[in-house]
């Protein structure tokens, strides 16, 4: 085995307080890791610092043996469910195809080859009947699997999801949570997360980070790591849906 | 109308200006679409306002409006685009700020200009029955600029527009696309400027994409769609106005502002209906 993501003291603040702090991860290859923290812990900032977008202030994010920026390509990204307009005129095969972005031409469209990349990819994730529908009329777990369409066609070796179950129904979140377990034997899986309950069932390791990486860990979670998590006795966990 | 169709088919200047309002059409369905969606009427009207103080400046030292006003619109299209990128939290108040000065600029190079200032009105409100032959030429050669980026670049602008961070992920350049793109729009503003002024110009950039897409759901029909409503609100309106005497490039934006409401009100009550 050997690690495809490694963080080395990584911090990190926006010019105010720290939001991370001293952060050492490594991310084996093959691993499906469940990044979990309660909003606020810095979550989405490690991401950013994943993806290349942020800089850490101090330390050091190792990708695939290069910079977060250079291993930006072989990174598959599955945004927040809210990140565009929903009422966007474009198809969901459309929002496929940009996951071959990266590959075309800059003069000219797509070619025949991202068509069958892109196509792969919808049916891979049971969505290719719905490539003609605008992506406005889809519904919250069906537009979740367009998302993760267009990262699997960036053909990537680490999978990166935002929250991806954040604002879908339990039997969406499942279905979206059984196709990531099919997928784990192919790529690398990192999942962010606030919803430590559920991803525990699927994932192989939970990293539990609030502003430091507090603890992780390969069995279920003990209150007392939660309890550690959240910085103060936690009596209920209560999953709440929307 | 009758009148109309006579004068149209014996009158230079009405050809002129029928032309010129087709040729707007162009230029306002296709980059019109993009301001719709990517939300950015704002910034056009930033841009297109602005441009008073490039065209006050060129009619000052003796130079073509126009040439003004495309030297005038590209700034303001780069440094709006700039801004909006750099500092988004406060983008809205500088892009306000570009608006107004522009128009202060243009207005004192105006009033500087010895001789009678006929031209502010047009500029203002345009004067489409004034068209100079000449910009013709310019008009056709900056719809022709547009629709080539848009075909060649197609999908680069709708990845940018659609989701700019999963656009950067996939290592697209995606402030030179986007800052392509608000030049484009500054050309747009520039071509439609000279019908219906740079105050109404949000108007008949915005109103037939928007009318447009409550109906289609893909961006390149909306485009198609969006440049045929503009040639029929163009014609119209130069054709309703021309009995009565009205001005020109008003009754075009009211012709479009009144299909707009009619637009709503029927998508309105399909929706409720469906309900």
């Amino acid at each position: 085995m050997n690690p495809i993501v490694i963080l080395k003291g990584v911090s990190f603040s926006y010019g105010g307080p720290p939001v991370l702090e001293e952060v050492d991860l490594a991310v084996e290859e093959g691993e499906f890791l469940g990044l979990v923290g309660p909003n606020g812990s810095g979550k989405s900032t490690l991401l950013k610092i994943l993806l290349g977008l942020l800089e850490p202030s101090s330390g050091q994010a190792e990708i695939l043996g290069g910079t977060p920026a250079q291993a930006r390509g072989a990174i598959g990204y599955v945004p927040q469910f809210a990140a565009f307009p929903h009422d966007f005129p474009i198809s969901a095969g459309e929002v496929v195809l940009q996951g071959r972005l990266g590959h075309v031409r800059i003069f000219g469209g797509y070619r025949a080859k991202d068509r069958e990349i892109a196509r792969q990819a919808l049916l891979e994730t049971y969505v290719w009947d719905l490539k003609d529908q605008p992506i406005g009329s889809l519904s919250g777990g069906q537009l979740q699997r367009v998302l993760l369409a267009r990262a699997l066609a960036t053909q990537p070796k680490l999978l990166i999801l935002d929250e991806p179950t954040a604002s879908i129904d339990p039997r969406a979140e499942e279905d979206i949570f059984d196709l990531l377990k099919k997928l784990k034997s192919r790529m690398t899986i990192l999942v962010v997360s606030h919803d430590i309950g559920f991803i525990s069932q699927y994932v192989t390791r939970i990293a539990c980070l609030n502003r430091r990486l507090v603890c992780h860990t390969t069995s279920a979670l003990t209150g007392e790591m939660i309890q550690q998590l959240y910085g103060s006795p936690v009596r209920m966990i209560r999953h709440t849906t929307r | 109308m009758t009148a109309f169709f006579h004068a149209l088919a014996s009158q230079d200047f009405l050809q002129i200006a029928f032309i010129g309002g087709l040729l707007a059409s162009i230029a306002c369905g296709v980059m019109g679409s993009y301001v719709v969606v990517k939300r950015m009427s704002f910034l056009a009207g930033g841009i297109a306002h602005a441009v008073l103080g490039g065209m006050g400046v060129a009619y000052f030292f003796g130079k073509s409006p126009i040439s003004g006003a495309i030297a005038a619109a590209l700034v303001a299209a780069w440094v709006i685009g700039w801004v909006s990128l750099r500092w988004r939290q406060t983008a809205d108040t500088i892009i306000a700020a570009l608006w107004s000065v522009g128009m202060a600029v243009g207005v004192i190079f105006i009033s500087m200009t010895p001789g009678y200032n006929v031209d502010l009105m047009s500029y203002l409100f345009g004067n489409i029955l004034m068209i100079p032959r000449s910009d013709l030429y310019i008009m056709a050669t900056l719809d022709g600029l547009i629709m080539l980026a848009v075909l060649v670049f197609y999908q680069q602008f709708m990845a940018v527009c659609f989701d700019e961070e999963f656009a950067r992920l996939r290592g697209l350049p995606v402030v030179f696309f986007y800052l392509l793109l608000l030049t484009l729009v500054a050309l747009t503003v520039v071509v439609l400027i000279q019908v219906v002024g740079l105050i109404l110009v949000i108007a008949l950039l915005t109103l037939p994409a928007a009318i447009a897409a409550q109906y289609l759901r893909r961006l390149a029909p909306i485009m198609v769609l969006a440049t045929i409503l503009g040639m029929l609100f163009t014609g119209g309106g130069l054709a309703l106005s021309y009995t009565p005497d009205l001005p020109a490039g008003a009754t075009i934006i009211l012709v479009a502002g009144t299909a707009y409401l009619v637009s709503l009100l029927v998508t309105g009550f399909a929706r409720r209906r469906r309900c």
